[in-house]
């Protein structure tokens, strides 16, 4: 890793999201432990793993919900936090966050969780209307604009978030677990939308899930992330071909292997500590 | 050992949460000059702060007043002093009783619900999806909650001063046949205008203290639901203490 910070690739363009020697810990556990990472503009990465590992950590470090310990976060080159923090925020407009349960606001009606971020932009009223029609069209969920969030199901949740993730335009979008949880039709729905969203709006997508059939839709690149650090990255069909015994532990979803080493230690210390 | 290890931890715990007191307070004072302004949610945490807690103000300084004008009327009684109750009443009331026992009523009453909307929230990630919207979550959610608070618990003293006082003239002349004349014109002799005015600033600071507590306590909030019932417990307890520990030095210093 000679190259300069933020610096273009060597194909020549700059990362879309660039992420270098991230480390983060959390009351004294170590979650990320040097992970880098790029993302090219209108490429699609999909980061898989164990649950626990970081993942979720990892995405919010890229729009700035956690701020690292050492390391650098770089969007479209410029450094996250080396920027004021209005200038933050007006970075982060460039995002579009789906999260884990859809963390839609419910004090709010559907439509006025996807009009938010218009609003809060200050679009006027015919605009934000017709933009959140659009944006609950294609996740299709049209009639459902006046029920709060505590009327849907787990599904259409996540959809609202992605219908107001989508509505301010953003270049990058961010998917948290999109399908966990989810029985396995909501699952491929869910998978749908995030290949009709890449089609129609060709957006920069990091997601993050632990289902390979996902991720092998719709990723563009599959990386592995265990023990702090990305293992091993590659194209989907490659990724599945790996040989890497990590890889092929997670792929074939097996109990033993290099990946449950270090959880099975874990374990058994804190039973020692414990006895 | 042990004894000098938790007092220590204690204290740096408490060092911490006055930190994280003042810092909100700093960013809140920040963010709370720069557009975009929200009218609307300013609103309606006023109508929360204040007008929902009309009914609970009314009753708690109307009793107040009425068991005041009770305990000091049988004492006063022995050194044939009763004519006064009305100025003990009025006194008391708009001097301390109706800014503390509202700011108290109030953080039981809205600062719970803060701190449990916010650590609901904050455990629900909505608070990371106003931030991941390009929004700053301390600008729209502790902004006008804390200004709304200031804004109105000077007007619920105003309100509980006024009740509580008449309260006291019900018991007085009613119940305890008390010349009305006289007992409304003791009311006012003593009363001065910076006994009022010493009241109302004092709910304001306290209207800031109970609000800001809450949405730290909120803001902060760690570990699911039961995260969220410690964060409300422990905003009306700190609250309330911070409440009355900022009684004592105001009273002191500024009156």
């Amino acid at each position: 890793m000679s190259r300069r910070a933020g610096a273009p690739d060597p194909s020549g363009s700059v990362p879309k999201i660039r992420v270098e020697n991230l480390r983060k810990s959390f009351h004294g556990k170590v979650v990320l432990d040097g992970v880098d990472l790029s993302i090219a503009k209108g490429e699609s990465l999909v980061v898989v793993g164990p649950s626990g590992t970081g993942k979720s950590v990892l995405l919010k470090h890229m729009i700035g919900l956690v701020c690292p310990d050492s390391g650098k976060v770089y969007i479209d080159g410029q450094d996250f936090w080396a920027i004021s923090d209005s200038e933050r925020t007006s970075v982060r407009r460039k995002f579009g966050m789906s999260f884990q349960e859809g963390a839609l606001f419910d004090s709010m009606t559907v439509f006025d969780n996807v009009a938010f971020p218009l609003r809060r932009s200050g679009r006027p009223p015919d605009e934000v209307r017709r933009r959140v029609r659009e944006c609950l069209d294609m996740v299709h969920l049209p009639n459902v604009e006046g029920k709060s969030p505590s009327e849907l199901s787990g599904g259409m949740r996540r959809r609202v978030g992605f219908a107001r993730a989508i509505a301010h335009q953003p270049e990058i979008l961010l998917f948290d677990e999109p399908n966990t949880g989810l029985d396995p039709i909501m699952t491929d729905v869910i998978d749908e939308v995030i290949l009709e969203l890449k089609q129609r709006l060709d957006p920069t997508i990091a997601t993050i899930t632990h289902h390979m059939e996902s991720a092998r839709k719709i990723g563009d690149r599959i990386a592995l992330l265990h023990g702090g650090r990305i293992l091993y990255e590659a194209p989907p069909d490659e990724f599945l071909r790996s040989d890497n015994p990590a890889v092929r532990q997670f792929v074939e979803g097996r109990a033993e292997g290099p990946l449950t080493v270090e959880f099975e230690r874990e374990i058994k210390s804190a039973a020692s500590e414990g006895a | 050992m042990r004894l000098l290890e938790a007092i220590g931890r204690m204290v740096l715990r408490l060092l911490e949460e006055i930190g994280r007191f003042f810092q909100m307070l700093g960013r809140a004072a920040a963010w709370a000059v720069r557009p975009p302004y929200d009218v609307a949610e300013h609103v309606r945490q006023m109508v929360r702060v204040g007008v929902d807690s009309i009914p609970v103000v009314f009753l708690t300084t109307l009793f107040t007043g009425m068991v005041l004008a009770l305990q000091t009327y049988n004492g006063f009684a022995r050194f044939h002093a009763e004519d006064f109750v009305g100025s003990v009443v009025a006194l008391s009331l708009c001097r301390e009783l109706s800014p503390v026992l509202t700011a108290l009523m109030v953080t039981g009453r809205v600062g719970s619900s803060m701190a449990a909307e916010l650590g609901t929230m904050r455990v629900t990630e909505q608070i990371d999806a106003l931030t991941a919207l390009g929004t700053e979550p301390v600008q729209y959610l502790v902004v006008p909650r804390v200004s709304a608070s200031i804004l109105m618990m000077p007007l619920l003293v105003v309100l509980g001063d006024a009740v509580g006082m008449y309260g006291g003239y019900l018991v007085a002349v009613q119940l305890l046949g008390a010349n009305p004349v006289t007992y409304v014109e003791n009311s006012f002799q003593f009363l001065e205008v910076s006994d009022v005015t010493s009241g109302i600033v004092k709910a304001a600071f306290f209207g800031l203290i109970f609000a800001n507590v809450a949405c730290v306590r909120g803001y902060f909030t760690e570990g699911g639901a039961e995260g969220v019932g410690r964060s409300t417990t422990r905003a009306v307890v700190s609250g309330s203490l911070a409440i009355l520990f900022a009684d004592f030095f105001l009273t002191k210093l500024l009156f």
